[in-house]
Order: structure tokens, then sequence, then C-alpha cells
């Protein structure tokens, strides 16, 4: 017996270092940003892997020419996508919520049809609506940062739709009646009663959203007018893209910028980050 | 959606009525939306796929040419052929990974917290920052023989595989931890009593539990491997290219969402077949989500 809880033990240790090690291969690719960031543009290539250091070092030249390069400010993509992110994911949390309330408490011809056509929405790829949709946005003047989150709402209306309907059929019905007894109306039922109930869903749907919208490349790039305004991956994919001469030094440092607060929102949400992903994940 | 309408029943006049005033404050802002951001360009897709046309606003109805010039493509016929070993290659690698990750995470083991927190980071980057990524590592170790990975296609695919799986391993084993702890202890611990080693245990107590896990990764990873995109674009951009003597060429590394990409948008002649392709590929993924859906609902009635 003893032999065998030994044996278990090494086994866990060995797993252990097993794991750090492959932590480390893990993390490898973002410290290879990190690393390159503060390198000269002719070194990334011929050096990639070495760390900089006398003429291949860089300072922080690389950051504060990135700012500029490709002729289109840096902060105007950050500001930008923070803009479309923090919009869209509001506009998504209470639209869809108020609707999918409404469905499952209505329950009507109209509510089953929206809610099939927002399950059906979830299985259909974006190319197949991605040239017809920006046509629609243009006409509809939706291709600016204020105005493209109602088409964010429309696109992903599916997912926060279902996982919303999925939540409140399973609130029972004796609160709100309880609410409406009291002489509550449906709004200040729903402000007041439904809303927090619904906090855990709402988290979930607001990580997912803010996941997709923060890193979403085609449908802003094919929707928005570009020369104007850009998000942070249409700026990453424009340098390395189209632009002449690619400067890589810059182009990792700004990669380097709009990562790191991505990682801080990481490991600060982590917890909320994870049963998020797990909840949308199963929703098969 | 399960036990949806059922609940109907119990819906109290008391509620739904005074509910259904608010339709436009409700149900209407976001049903408006979805018209203009999904209904009407699917549809209006649909019809275009019939019709030859350089603009929303000029077309002319062709009935199934669109469809048979897509059929015809090789590069199209290419880029499915390369999508889909590419997604069957990556699904297999990426689950056997990410169950073997998740069940060595469960086990107890120190720092698994730390762990898992390392593996799932990769899901928080974009697909264009992970492409740029990791076309600088793959290019500065091609350095070293005087290649890249815009130039061989053999690299190019291992490429693309090898950012995929850096990339959802991580989210996979979110979905097999959360599956493994939910297999019950008691059972596991009776497999211990009755003398099953490891092994046995795994494959006789743990997996089968596991099911409906196994199937929601296999097919997600599936269709993420279908529809991949921005890593497609950023990594390798379809290159390298094989011109044909006859003017046209294939791009070895393109998967089919790049390659509707281009037919749209790499000159406006052929919109009318990049709108037939997609509809293909819209039918090709959804076939693959209510493949999913019953395979999810066989297992759920099984158990």
């Amino acid at each position: 017996m003893k032999g065998a809880f030994q044996k278990e033990k090494f086994g866990k240790t060995l797993t252990t270092v097993l794991f750090t090690v492959l932590s480390v291969i893990y993390v490898f690719p973002v410290l290879m940003v990190v690393i390159n960031s503060f390198k000269k543009n002719t070194f990334v290539k011929t050096d990639t892997f070495g760390i900089p250091t006398g003429e291949s070092h860089a300072g922080f030249d690389n950051f504060i020419n990135g700012m500029t390069f490709g002729g289109y400010p840096f902060s105007k993509s950050v500001l930008y996508s923070i803009i479309i992110t923090i919009l869209g994911t509001i506009l998504i949390l209470l639209f869809t919520s108020m609707a999918a309330w409404y469905i499952s408490r209505v329950d009507s011809l109209a509510c089953r049809i929206v809610y099939y056509g927002c399950v059906f929405s979830m299985v259909v790829p974006f190319q197949m609506v991605m040239f017809t949709l920006s046509k629609t946005a243009d006409t509809l003047k939706l291709n600016t940062p204020w105005t493209i989150p109602v088409i964010y709402l429309g696109f992903g209306a599916g997912l926060a739709v279902f996982m919303f309907v999925g939540f409140v059929k399973g609130i029972p019905l004796d609160i709100e009646e309880a609410a409406a007894i009291d002489g509550c109306n449906p709004f200040r039922t729903y402000f007041s009663v439904v809303l927090p109930m619904m906090k855990p869903t709402m988290i979930s749907v607001a990580i997912l959203e803010i996941m997709w919208i923060w890193n979403d490349y085609l449908l802003p790039y094919l929707v928005l007018d570009r020369t104007e305004y850009k998000t942070i991956p249409i700026h990453i994919q424009y340098l390395k893209g189209s632009y002449g001469t690619v400067d890589l030094g810059a182009t990792m440092a700004l990669i380097l910028l709009s990562i790191i607060p991505v990682i801080i929102f990481y490991l600060t949400c982590q917890k909320h980050i994870i049963k998020g992903v797990a909840a949308g994940a199963v929703k098969g | 959606m399960k036990r949806s309408h059922d609940s109907a029943a119990v819906n109290s006049d008391m509620i739904r009525k005074p509910i259904q005033r608010w339709a436009p404050l409700f149900l209407v802002p976001m049903v408006a939306a979805f018209l203009i951001g999904f209904v009407w360009p699917f549809f209006h897709g649909l019809f275009l796929s019939f019709c030859k046309f350089k603009t929303t606003s000029k077309w002319e109805w062709v009935g199934l040419l669109n469809y048979e010039k897509a059929l015809a493509d090789e590069s199209f016929i290419y880029s499915f052929g390369f999508t889909a070993v590419f997604a069957i290659v990556s699904l297999v690698l990426i689950n056997v990974f990410a169950f073997a990750v998740a069940y060595a995470l469960t086990q107890k083991i120190k720092g698994a917290n730390l762990f898992r927190t390392v593996f799932f980071m990769p899901n928080l980057i974009g697909g264009i920052v992970l492409g740029y990524i990791w076309s600088m590592i793959f290019d500065g170790f091609l350095g070293y023989y005087q290649t890249s990975i815009l130039m061989d296609k053999e690299w190019g695919f291992w490429g693309l595989i090898i950012l995929t799986c850096w990339q959802q391993i991580g989210y996979m084993m979110i979905i097999y931890i959360a599956g493994l702890q939910a297999v019950p202890e008691d059972m596991l611990e009776a497999a211990k009593i009755d003398g099953a080693n490891g092994w046995q245990t795994l494959f006789k107590v743990t997996i089968p539990n596991v099911m409906p896990s196994i199937t929601i990764c296999t097919f997600l990873s599936l269709t993420n491997g279908f529809k991949l995109f921005d890593q497609n674009i950023a990594l390798t951009g379809g290159y390298p290219y094989i011109i044909n003597p006859d003017g046209t060429s294939v791009h070895t590394t393109e998967m089919l969402a790049l390659n509707i990409y281009n037919t749209f948008y790499v000159g406006a002649n052929t919109r009318g077949v990049a709108q037939a392709k997609a509809v293909l590929f819209f039918i090709l993924v959804a076939t693959l989500a209510i493949a999913q859906l019953t395979a999810t609902r066989k297992k759920e009635v099984q158990q």
C-alpha cells in the first residue's frame, strides 16, 4: 500500500514538472512579442529568438514610431475599439435580455418565430451574409463606431437570446406574479425583479460578446468606413498586409500594446471568463 | 430549448397580457436590429446567389449558373479539400491534447489552477494578432533554412495546425474539465475497489461519463476548423500560389472562408459565384451543426 502511495505521489510531481515545462512553451510566443518589440526592425527577422542587446536594442523607439506608423494614429484605433466593444456589449445585453424575457413570458407564435430565427442564425457563417450586410450597413449609415453596435446587436443576437431564454425559463413565475399583484408594471417588474436575477447569465454573455467584438476583424473591416475608422485588428492587419515595407519591430510593439489590456482583463475576471466560455460552449 | 414551451401553459394571463402591451420596448428593438443585421442580408444573399451582380442594386438573374461555376472552380474545390484535411487533423490533435491536459489537471496536482490559466490565455487574443505573432516565430525559425511560411505549403499547413492547437486546446480543456468534474466520485471509488487499474477506469468509467463533453468539443473544433478565417489571412494569406498556364491560380494554403472572401473582393466580376460559394459553405456548416445537435440529443436519451 505504502509503495503504491509513493508511486502515485511521484507521478503527480512528475506531472507538475511536465506541466511547468509545457506552460513555459505555451507562454513562449507572447514572450517573443515582448522581446521583439524592443528590437530594431532588421533584427526581428534575422535574430528573432535573441535577446535585444547593443546594436539590436531599440529602446522604446518601436513604441514611439508605432504610434503614428502607417499614417494613422494607433491611439485612434484603440479608442474606436473601446467605443465599439462597450456600446455593442451594452446594446446586446440590454435588448436581447429584454427580448428573451418577452419571448419566454408571452410565448406567442411571433415569439417562437423570432426565437427559432435566432437559433438558426447561430449556424450561419459570416461569409454567407458579409457582402449584403456591408451594403445594408452602408445604406443605413451604420458604418461608424457609434452606429455599428446596431449591426453587432443584429448579427450577435442569436447566441445571447438563446442563452437568456434558457435562463428565464428557469425563473419561477411566482416572483413576477407577486410583483404584478403589488402593482408593478412590466417595466418595473423587469428592471427591479427580473434583471437582477439574470446577473450570472449577464456576466457570461457580456464576456462572450466582449471577447467577440474586441477581436473581431472581418465585420468591422467590411462595415466601417475604413479611411476614417479603424479598430485594433484592422490597424494591425493594415500594417502587415498592405502598407509598403513592414516595420516588424513597430508591429510587435503595437501587438504588445494591444494584448496587455486583454491579459489584464483576463487575469482580473478569469473566473467569470472561464465560466462564461463554458456556458457559451454548452449551448448545443 | 428542450423544455421550452411546456412551461408556456403555466404562464398566467396576469403576466402575459401586460407584457404584450410593452412589445415596442421589449421586443421591437432587438427584432429590428435582427432584421437589419441578419434576416435581410441572409435572404438578400440567398437571392443574389442566383444572379450576376457587381453591386447589390444591379443584378441579372442567371439561375444555377453561379453554382455550376463555383463547383467547377479548381481553387474552390482545392480549398475545400485543404480545409477538410485541416479540420480533421486539428480536431484530432486538439481533442487528444485537451482531454489529456484536462485529465491531468483534475488529478489534484500542484499548480493546476496556474496551468489552467496559462493554457486558456491564447483564447483571449484575436485571430489576426495570433496570426502575426506566429508568423514572426515561424519566419524567425524558417529563416535558418532560407525559406518562409509564405514560401512553403507544408509549413503553411502545419503552421496553421500549430497555431490552432495553441489557441483552442485551452478552450476545449475548460469544457473537458467541467465534464470530468461531474463524473460521480462513487463510481470512481467503486472501480478502484473492484480492482480496476488506471487505464481501465479511464476507458470504462471516465470516458463514457464525459461523452457529452466529447461530442461538444469534437463538433466545436470541427466547425471552428471549417470556419477559420482570421488566422488564415494573417499567417499564410493563402501563399504560396500556383499559377496555372491558363492564368488561373490555386492558393495552396487558402481555406474555404478565405477563398470565398477573395472571390468576392479580388475584382468584382465573380461576386455571384462568391455568393453561391457562400451558400454552399453555409449549407456545409449548418449540416455539421445539425449533426451535432442530433448526436448530443441521442447521448442524452441514452443516459
